[in-house]
């Protein structure tokens, strides 16, 4: 029975209460004696401000608090932070502005936050917003992402907008393979702005009580442990043993709910002042502009290559938009997420990477789903592409010939890849597109009029965030870990305790698969509990597809430690040696006999000795009482999942309209635990990734106005724009973690931009920036016209 | 403030609202009734969708007091004695949902096309769903959940 629940479609424990309405989202929480918050926020993209004045807004109806920056210093209140340094190629550190949570006398992006309303009703809180008067004096806004160096600084003492100049990789030797190539293929690549749009829009309430003194800030986060370290830690808010952080249903996160973000310092500290809770539910329009936005790079990539169609070295230049301030991943995410990754699944012997990150006044960037990966493997599979056309060779054969084929493999900038099987998943991508057949398929949409093109990706990522020795020899500050705990209670069902936090990934049926197939006990019987700092104990939340793979292991140790612990115990209630016992579906059995125990029974003994049977106790001599095991679980080394997108797409000539027609995914996780979600993971990241190549584009103007800050400006992708997707899988299991799982909900968004821009460009012959909208399809098209008459 | 009195999931409610209050705040903030959620401030993204008298709508959209006397069926009230609908039953069976906060107005929507049309064609469900944006699942499983609703009822 229980030996098949690891790789079952198992339908998800969680659904019920989502699917009838009972789900409790942040927003749903009503607190006796609560109030209402809303944010004044600054209109201009940058400003100084000479005075905030609140007098006539204090006493409009309602108005309970009104606070601003100085209240904020004043209380000695500290600014946000971005947890990762990084130094650059001249030794210095990064520079980072400081990022109060209520602007001091600056603001730097329309959005930003400065002063905080708190009224009896969320209207009366509006109503007074709009009284309150701000002087602003506008400054000259730094807005593109390429301007930014040659421009005036907006941050005080930061030279060029320049947070740090990255460079990772051997110059020598990248230059030396570049000056023995026989050909060099180059590319100026855009990876456009996005805004992550979660479906529950960020919501925080703090509820201090002045009796115990304790403060609970419930919050839409993907990390609630986390959130409260840098609150007590750094916002210096309350200390971490009087404070509690819970995360309930959270609808959605793609990296936007990382951040302990100004909001959630502010109504936690707001609600010690006026000892009553604080709500602040987000507007969307606030989402828009004061979520972290993500990618935002500008890249330039040369590959050098022999005449037979070996890669003997890339080199890349980017610069990335960091934002106004720098946020928690933020500074990692374009470096020791990104630069790695850049060789992709090939066997490249030289690579060089620099990345400028610069300051501009717009919304802060920070790690979106894939976080540095989707912007690399968008840079490799669109130069490979290029590549392979210059040679004349192929798609397939052309990354067939490059790819790694002997395992372990150490790269030449970072990554020991310990296990793959490239050729596995492009041959199978290729029979199930049937790609033999392409040109046919090209041949009748041309017949309707209609342009085809075909583009591959083959990627590479590296999951499971962050082994800890990998990333300090490479000189981030902090790895991350995972932790888990299970209680297995008396009466024998399990309270399973996890760090990492579900909002949509569904761990409440996953990790009970785990520790059912683990301990023999019936899903049914298995609770997953997380997102309340006062339950389980610290853990660092879920992002970078590390749930299973980190947090998911942490649960297998802990169950070992069940095991062996209840192994002694049975010993000596069967009056065997423990060695003696083995343990199976949930029972202990004395070697060669029948003698047995199930873990229900061990549990209960566990926790009631005395009681038990005629024995006085069945705990053996040195084995205390209760059955709790805690692992924290640190990886020895990423995970590499990998895997081959083919897209084919059809373009309307007259309109420019792009439609994918035909998408073909496989991918190799590794073990898959439940193949239900691992698909629906593939589905939603191919369908962000398809966003992000057709439809997505977070545009501000020149004055730093966002001009995409609603619904109908942004294009999100919609049920129509996609036909169906095809999936299939092949594995190889990681070593690195005893499940062998390699992570999954962030391969979509990694491999399907440059595989929509491939076939987008194969389809109408130009090279264009994502999205290829309508429009732009059509500029180009007509581009192509004029250059074939010309010619 | 004007009385309004509405049935909502079979039970007959009558409160004394602002002239502005949206069905969606008399839902969520009056009525306690957060099964419907709130996406969007632009009438755009479907989290809020609801019944009055039996077809779907943005319940953000509309003022509290317009629909007096009407008949509206939120989330809460699709499942039948403690028995799931078709639609909610074929969403969980085939991973309809993953975080949850489009669903209420997902299930709403498509149990509304399913009245109009018995059994549409993935074009249509795709066309139909269009008013209603999923972050997390790609439609795909959304679309293949409303085709097994149709088969089963
Ligand atoms: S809340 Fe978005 S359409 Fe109603
Ligand atoms: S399930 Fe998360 S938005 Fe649809």
């Amino acid at each position: 029975m229980a030996s098949s629940l690891i790789g079952s479609r198992v339908e998800r424990k969680e659904d019920k209460k989502f699917l009838t309405g009972k789900g409790r989202y942040t927003a749903d929480i009503n607190l006796a004696n609560q109030t209402y918050a809303y944010f004044v926020r600054s209109p201009h993209a940058r400003a100084t401000i000479s005075k905030v004045d609140i007098s006539k807004a204090s006493n409009a109806p309602g108005v309970v608090k009104i606070l601003t920056g100085d209240d904020l210093a004043k209380d000695k209140i500290g600014g946000l932070i971005a947890g990762w340094k990084i130094v650059s190629q001249d030794g210095t550190d990064m520079k980072c502005p400081p990022h109060p949570p209520l602007a001091n006398n600056t603001v730097n992006f329309v959005g930003d936050h400065v002063a905080i309303v708190i009224a009896e009703t969320l209207d009366q809180a509006k109503d007074a917003a709009e009284k309150v008067r701000v002087d602003y004096k506008v400054l000259k806004a730094v807005v593109n992402t390429g301007d930014a160096m040659n421009s005036k600084p907006i941050h005080d003492g930061i030279d060029k907008n320049l947070c740090y100049d990255f460079l990772l990789g051997d110059k020598g030797k990248t230059d030396e393979a570049f000056s023995n190539a026989d050909k060099v293929v180059k590319l100026d690549l855009v990876n456009n702005r996005l805004i992550p749009n979660a479906m529950e829009p960020r919501a925080a309430i703090g509820d201090y009580n002045p009796s115990s003194e304790e403060l609970t800030l419930y919050t839409a986060s993907q990390n609630p442990h986390l959130s409260r370290l840098i609150l007590s830690a750094f916002n210096a808010v309350h200390p971490e043993h009087k404070f509690r952080v819970v995360a309930p249903d959270v609808g959605g996160g793609f990296g936007s709910k990382i951040n302990a973000y100004a909001e959630d310092v502010v109504v936690a500290w707001a609600s010690k002042k006026i000892e009553r809770p604080v709500k602040w539910v987000a507007e969307r329009t606030e989402s828009f502009l004061s979520d972290n936005h993500g990618r935002d790079h500008l890249t330039h990539v040369e590959l050098a290559l022999k005449n037979d169609g070996k890669i003997t070295g890339i080199k890349v230049e980017t610069i990335a938009n960091l934002g106004a301030y720098a946020l928690v991943f933020a500074t990692v995410t374009p470096t020791y997420l990104y630069a790695p990754l850049l060789i992709g699944p090939y066997d490249i012997p030289a690579a060089c990477c620099n990345v400028k990150t610069v300051y501009t006044n717009t919304a802060p960037t920070d790690a979106y789903r894939g976080a540095g990966r989707p912007e690399a493997t968008y840079v490799v599979e669109r130069i490979v592409t290029e590549a392979a056309k210059e040679i004349g060779m192929d798609q397939a054969e052309f990354r067939k010939k490059n790819f790694i084929n002997k395992f372990p493999h150490q790269q030449c900038l970072v990554h020991n890849i310990d296990s793959g099987d490239y050729n596995a998943h492009l041959d199978k991508a290729l029979e199930l597109s049937d790609y033999k057949n392409f040109e046919n398929r090209r041949s009748q949409s041309s017949a309707k009029g209609k342009l085809r093109g075909i583009g591959f990706s083959t990627y590479l990522e590296a999951c499971g965030i962050a082994p800890s020795a990998v990333v300090m020899s490479i000189g981030a500050g902090v790895g991350l870990w995972e932790s888990a705990e299970i209680r297995f209670n008396a009466t024998g069902n399990v309270s399973v305790f996890t760090g990492a936090h579900s909002h949509g990934q569904s761990h409440d049926t996953t990790f009970a698969q785990i520790v059912g197939e683990k301990l023999g006990v019936p899903i049914e019987n298995i609770d997953i509990i997380h997102g309340d700092t006062d339950k389980g104990p610290f853990g660092m939340g879920t992002y970078g597809s590390r749930s299973l793979a980190v947090g998911g292991t942490a649960i297998v140790k802990a169950c070992d430690k069940i095991i062996e612990k209840g192994r002694k115990v049975a010993a000596k209630m069967l009056e065997a040696k423990p060695e003696e016992v083995e343990f199976k579906d949930g029972e202990f059995i004395v070697k060669n006999s029948n003698k047995k125990k199930t873990i229900g029974e061990i549990a209960f003994a566990c926790y009631l000795p005395g009681t038990y049977g005629d024995i006085k106790s069945p705990l053996p001599e040195g084995v205390e009482p209760g059955l709790v095991e805690t692992s924290f679980f640190d990886p020895s080394n990423f995970s590499f999942p990998s895997g081959t997108h083919i897209c084919e797409v059809e373009v309307d000539q007259d309109t420019g309209e792009t439609k994918v027609v035909k998408y073909t995914v496989v991918d190799d996780f590794g073990t898959i635990i439940n193949p239900l979600v691992v698909e629906g993971q593939v589905h939603g990241g191919v369908a962000q990734g398809i966003g992000q190549a057709l439809y997505e584009n977070a545009h501000y103007d020149e004055s730093g106005q966002l001009i995409t800050a609603s619904y109908m400006d942004y294009t999100m992708p919609r049920a129509d724009n996609f036909p169906e997707f095809k999936l299939g899988f092949t594995s190889t299991p990681a070593t690195s973690n005893p499940l062998g799982a390699k992570g999954c909900g962030e391969a979509g968004t990694i491999a399907a931009p440059p595989a929509v821009m491939n076939a987008v460009i194969d389809a109408i012959g130009e090279d264009i920036s994502m999205p290829a909208t309508s429009e732009k399809v059509c500029n180009a098209l007509q581009k192509n016209k004029k250059n074939k008459e010309a010619a | 403030m004007q009385k309004v009195s509405i049935e909502i999931n079979g039970k007959k409610v009558s409160r004394e609202i602002e002239d502005r209050t949206l069905l969606s705040t008399l839902l969520r903030d009056i009525l306690s009734l957060t099964g419907t959620h709130i996406g969007c401030d632009t009438s755009q993204c479907g989290a809020c969708v609801v019944h009055v008298d039996g077809k779907s709508v943005k319940s953000c959209t509309l003022f509290a007091a317009d629909i007096h006397g009407s008949k509206v069926t939120t989330i809460e009230g699709l499942a039948r004695n403690g028995k799931m609908h078709p639609m909610q039953e074929a969403f969980k069976k085939l991973h309809g949902l993953q975080c949850g906060f489009c669903t209420p107005g997902m299930v709403m929507s498509a149990v509304d096309l399913l009245k109009n049309k018995k059994n549409p064609s993935e074009q249509e469900i795709r066309d139909w769903l269009e008013g209603n944006i999923c972050r997390c699942t790609g439609y795909q499983n959304i679309v293949a959940a409303v085709k097994e609703a149709a088969s089963k009822m």
